[in-house]
């Protein structure tokens, strides 16, 4: 009876978490014909494919879209923003943990405070900022401002890292001879990938899924990023491709949900700021 | 020793240098503006030209007679309590399923964050067309179930286009909460629930006063953060209603980017979005304690 119970429930968490996606599926290889029958119609029903699938959605959106095409942009956005956060992020984390002492953790925490400050709040300056160097309508602007999110909570990330690898092998090098920026260069790197690699994966997602900003900067079509592109230029006027929309909504959420089930352990730690001891 | 060897050991230099490009970037991009936006807002800024004049409070005085401005406070903070309620009620309530063991769990947790995974703009794509007018998913199946007998026009009516928001936002945060959640039962001490076991305490009586209690600070932590991803989220409502209808479904912060951007009245938009400041500013001293009694208690 208690097991029965537990699977009803666990039942309930998936069907409300999960109903979208399986519509996203349906709707993305469902025909027109039996996509577009009002809801009022009770004999026909939706959740099924009463019409064989078809692929029609997939090649409108692959081939007569800017889909493609802002899948690049966001790569290229993703890379740059990835490489400036690796390079700024990872050694201020390292300088928080292991350099500069007592006010190391204080700094850390002002720096990560940086994280809640939110895009809606920020957007209106920036506009301005933007357009003051002349970045307004460029993935420029997007790989300049991007790293204002991913720099503080991965500095965070980077710190609380390397609370948890011993201090010893670093120690031990400096008795060996090396010089503290030697133990920097050729020890520590090694230390930190497992650190890195979170950092890589945490900017890729939050580069996949950031919106207001490109909704700031970005009006034209071709210069769009794919969570901009798809919600607003795939609807043209009041057209809604709904196929060729849940297609470009699918095929981005599963990569982004994968990478998420592999790290994410690793963000929670940063989010829960010890109230959790692991 | 060589003055050279001496530099490359002086570990405050080092730390400086390693540190200091974030602390330009975070100074620079995010403090300036920062500090450029509550400037903004007492002026008469546009976005067409550059001049820059005071305007004094007049940017204020405007919205706060503004009855739409009135309204998306109030939209604000009751989709902010609403969708956190249901998430609190939705984590514990999950975190208590996934710590067990059961058949499919790795591909039930997989399902559960797949709402924190997904762009939150392409989950609200998602979610307009599940609440279509015409061809809402959930109307039929409410018809075919004999639950509904009119209609329901999700996002044209201005109560139900606020509880649609108020459920894709409890939707897309729930997930997150309920990790987190589970981290906190994982490191409550085995010991004190076999103690409550032992002492009689049945299911019910463990969670209400023995586990809740100990994972208030955790619970604490996963609202926090939600009430700063609902009360600043911007995607979910301008994709699903756009403020609609009749601008009666606005928050802040579709509010300010329709003024301040697409209005290109960069001033008022830029007030409309300072007042998101009291929701910051209480999480983030809530915070501040949090982390430090979890200092204390560490010691």
């Amino acid at each position: 009876m208690k097991r029965v119970a537990l699977y009803a429930a666990a039942l309930g968490f998936v069907v409300f978490a999960g109903f979208p996606f399986y519509w996203m599926l349906v709707t993305t290889f469902k025909q027109n014909r039996d996509l577009y029958v009002g809801a009022s119609d009770l004999s026909h029903i939706p959740w099924i494919f009463n019409d064989p699938p078809t692929l029609e959605h997939v090649k409108l959106l692959f081939g007569q879209t800017d889909f493609p095409r802002w899948v690049l942009n966001t790569l290229l956005v993703v890379a740059a923003v990835v490489v400036i956060t690796v390079a700024v992020a990872v050694p201020a984390g390292y300088s928080l943990a292991r350099l500069a002492g007592r006010w190391g953790e204080r700094m850390g925490m002002g720096i990560f405070f940086t994280y809640l400050i939110p895009p809606t709040l920020l957007f209106v300056p920036f506009s301005r900022l933007v357009s003051l160097l002349g970045l307004q309508n460029s993935l420029a602007s997007l790989i300049l401002i991007y790293p204002t999110m991913t720099i503080p909570f991965c500095t965070w990330l980077v710190m609380g890292f390397l609370r948890s690898v011993p201090w010893e092998i670093e120690e031990q090098a400096m008795i060996d001879g090396y010089s503290r920026l030697a133990v920097i260069l050729k020890v520590a790197p090694r230390l930190i990938v497992p650190g890195i690699l979170t950092v890589v994966v945490f900017s890729f997602t939050l580069v996949m899924q950031e919106f207001v900003y490109a909704l700031t900067f970005i009006s034209s079509v071709e210069k769009m990023t794919v969570s901009l592109g798809v919600p607003i230029a795939l609807v043209r006027g009041d057209v809604y491709h709904w196929g060729a929309l849940m297609a470009a909504a699918l095929f981005i959420s599963i990569p982004l949900a994968i990478v998420y089930n592999l790290f994410i352990d690793r963000f929670i730690q940063g989010f829960t700021m010890g109230a959790v001891k692991g | 020793m060589t003055p050279r060897r001496t530099l490359a050991d002086r570990e405050e230099v080092l730390g400086g240098v390693m540190l200091a490009p974030a602390l330009a970037y975070v100074i620079l991009l995010v403090g300036v503006p920062f500090v450029l936006a509550i400037v903004l807002s007492f002026s008469d800024a546009t976005a067409g030209s550059l001049r820059f004049g005071w305007a004094g409070l007049r940017n204020y005085a405007a919205i706060l007679a503004d009855p739409i401005f009135l309204r998306a406070l109030r939209n604000t903070a009751v989709v902010t309590i609403g969708s956190q309620v249901l998430v609190v009620v939705l984590a514990t309530a999950a975190a208590q399923v996934f710590r067990t063991t059961f058949r499919g769990k790795r591909f039930a947790r997989f399902v559960l964050l797949l709402p924190w995974a997904v762009p939150v703009s392409l989950a609200a794509i998602a979610w307009t067309w599940i609440f279509d007018s015409t061809f809402s998913v959930i109307n039929w199946t409410l018809k075919a179930a004999g639950l509904l007998h009119g209609w329901l026009y999700w996002l044209g009516e201005p109560g139900l286009a606020l509880l649609a928001i108020i459920i894709v936002q409890a939707w897309r945060i729930f997930p997150f909460a309920t990790v987190i959640v589970l981290a906190g039962l994982s490191s409550i001490p085995q010991e004190i629930v076999e103690a409550a076991i032992v002492d009689g305490a049945g299911f019910w009586r463990r969670l209400f006063q023995v586990e809740l209690p100990l994972l208030l600070p955790v619970v604490t932590v996963a609202v926090l953060f939600g009430v700063v991803y609902t009360a600043t989220d911007l995607g979910v409502v301008y994709i699903l209603t756009g403020g609609g209808p009749a601008n009666t479904t606005h928050v802040l912060p579709t509010l300010a980017f329709q003024r301040g951007i697409l209005g290109a009245d960069l001033g008022q938009g830029a007030a409309i979005a300072v007042f998101l400041l009291p929701f910051l500013i209480v999480v983030a001293i809530a915070m501040l304690r949090l982390a430090r009694r979890a200092e204390v208690g560490a010691r």
